[in-house]
């Protein structure tokens, strides 16, 4: 019975879940140290540094990126006012060419009035002249057909040319008078 | 040890109702025993040791795949070893010791959180069917590696004299119970907390795996007659056991080593 007993607490003792075997311990610590062997001396310096080169990748990406912006911003702002620069011309041009216009417009509208009055004067003139020419030369005639009615009827030559021509004036502008008169 | 007692006495033709009188075979500390697979020099070779040995493999072969040669532009193996990378050394150890201090403790804290994953993981592995770390010597191990680097930094960090006031919570304003206070932080900090830094994650594992053993061992003990719908909750039971264990294996390595950074993190800081 004591026997029984004391085998059963041999046994506990060896099935104690709470104390460790030797070479468990020896095989846990072994197969822990080569883990860490291999996480520490090779493969974690590994990563890192790959690491290490895809943060430096990824900021110089970025600011490659930053500095496209800024540059591609700057080259906007010129064209923008480029354009802006260009639309104000072309409306300045377009002003201009308008006035321009209108001067000529107006030129010309004079010019045209101007030769035109010319053309009217002229025409006035020329009748005019023309009017005093048969004026006269009819005063002449009609004073050569009356001085000739006049010699035949009286039957002498009327040899004072100028006394002839002085009675014949006066005659006549005594019937432009009348006819003023009468108008 | 006797040969009945290094392996799981299991006997097949054992279920409920069946008439040759034997009784519901529960899973007990034998489930936790193993035969040696061979032996060499007296020294006993078991499937725990193979599985540990296993998961060193694993972890070195996994990790030499995706970071041998790593890139810039990650590969899908890469990327996820980077998550798992990533998540102990910012998760865990930038979050506890900070970027400066924790720098160097980042290869010891991947190691530990990897390795004992791994071997927690066995657990629910086909064939293997044991996490190495219910065996109480590889989480004492690790926890006795933790428990040095504790104590040889808080030495390095405040001496002698610094050495015992941060290890007993020296603290004049705490007046007459100062004394008390250094007793119980002593024995606390030096002595009960790297058991059960060890302990925690032990007894997870040990309790994790007698809960399949034995919902796995009903499920067949019940499927007879009229008791197979009972053999079908405790399958069901089975494989919810093992849904729930997948979470508390890798909660178990989260802990731990959070745990580890977090005792360095008190040598570390100036006298509390």
């Amino acid at each position: 019975m004591i026997a029984n007993l004391a085998q059963l607490a041999a046994e506990e003792t060896e099935q104690n879940p709470l104390v460790p075997a030797g070479p468990e311990l020896l095989v846990g610590t072994i197969a822990f140290a080569i883990v860490f062997f291999f996480f520490w001396k090779k493969l974690l310096p590994n990563i890192n540094k790959v690491l290490e080169e895809r943060r430096a990748a990824i900021e110089g990406g970025i600011e490659e990126a930053d500095a496209m912006k800024v540059e591609a911003q700057s080259v906007l702002e010129q064209y923008k006012a480029q354009l802006a620069e260009a639309r104000h011309e072309a409306a300045r041009l377009r002003q201009e060419a308008q006035e321009q216009g209108a001067t000529l417009i107006a030129e010309m509208r004079a010019e045209g009035q101007r030769q035109r009055e010319e053309i009217v004067a002229a025409g006035h003139a020329q009748i005019e002249a023309d009017r005093k020419t048969a004026a006269q030369t009819l005063r002449q005639d009609v004073g050569k057909l009356a001085t000739d009615l006049a010699g035949k009827l009286v039957g002498e030559s009327l040899e004072d040319h100028a006394r002839q021509s002085r009675v014949i004036d006066r005659f006549l502008d005594e019937l432009e008078e009348k006819a003023e008169a009468a108008r | 040890m006797s040969a009945d007692q290094t392996q799981l006495a299991f006997d097949w033709s054992c279920r409920i109702l069946s008439d040759n009188g034997c009784g519901f075979p529960a899973p007990g500390l034998n489930s936790f025993l193993f035969k040696p697979l061979f032996t060499a020099g007296g020294f006993e070779f078991n499937k725990v040791m193979l599985l540990a040995l296993v998961t060193t493999v694993l972890i070195v072969a996994f990790f030499w795949a995706a970071f041998g040669n790593a890139k810039v532009v990650p590969g899908k193996l890469q990327m996820v070893a980077e998550a798992g990378y990533d998540f102990v050394r910012r998760g865990i150890v930038y979050e506890t010791l900070g970027k400066r201090e924790g720098e160097k403790y980042v290869p010891f804290m991947v190691s530990l959180f990897f390795f004992i994953w791994i071997m927690n993981i066995w657990s629910v592995i086909p064939l293997a069917q044991f996490p190495v770390s219910s065996v109480i010597a590889f989480p004492m191990v690790l926890a006795a590696i933790v428990w040095i680097m504790w104590v040889s930094l808080t030495f390095k960090r405040h001496g002698f004299v610094g050495f015992f006031k941060n290890v007993t919570g020296y603290d004049k304003s705490l007046g007459a119970v100062l004394p008390l206070v250094m007793v119980i932080e002593f024995f606390s900090n030096l002595l009960v907390r790297p058991f059960t830094h060890a302990v925690r994650l032990f007894a997870n594992m040990f309790a994790g795996h007698l809960m399949l053993v034995m919902f796995t061992v009903a499920s067949w003990y019940l499927l007879n007659s009229y008791m197979i719908p009972a053999a079908g909750v405790s399958f069901v039971m089975t494989m919810a056991m093992i849904l729930f264990e997948l979470f508390v294996q890798a909660v178990q390595a989260y802990v731990f080593v959070l745990l580890a950074c977090s005792y360095l993190q008190g040598a570390l800081a100036e006298h509390h």
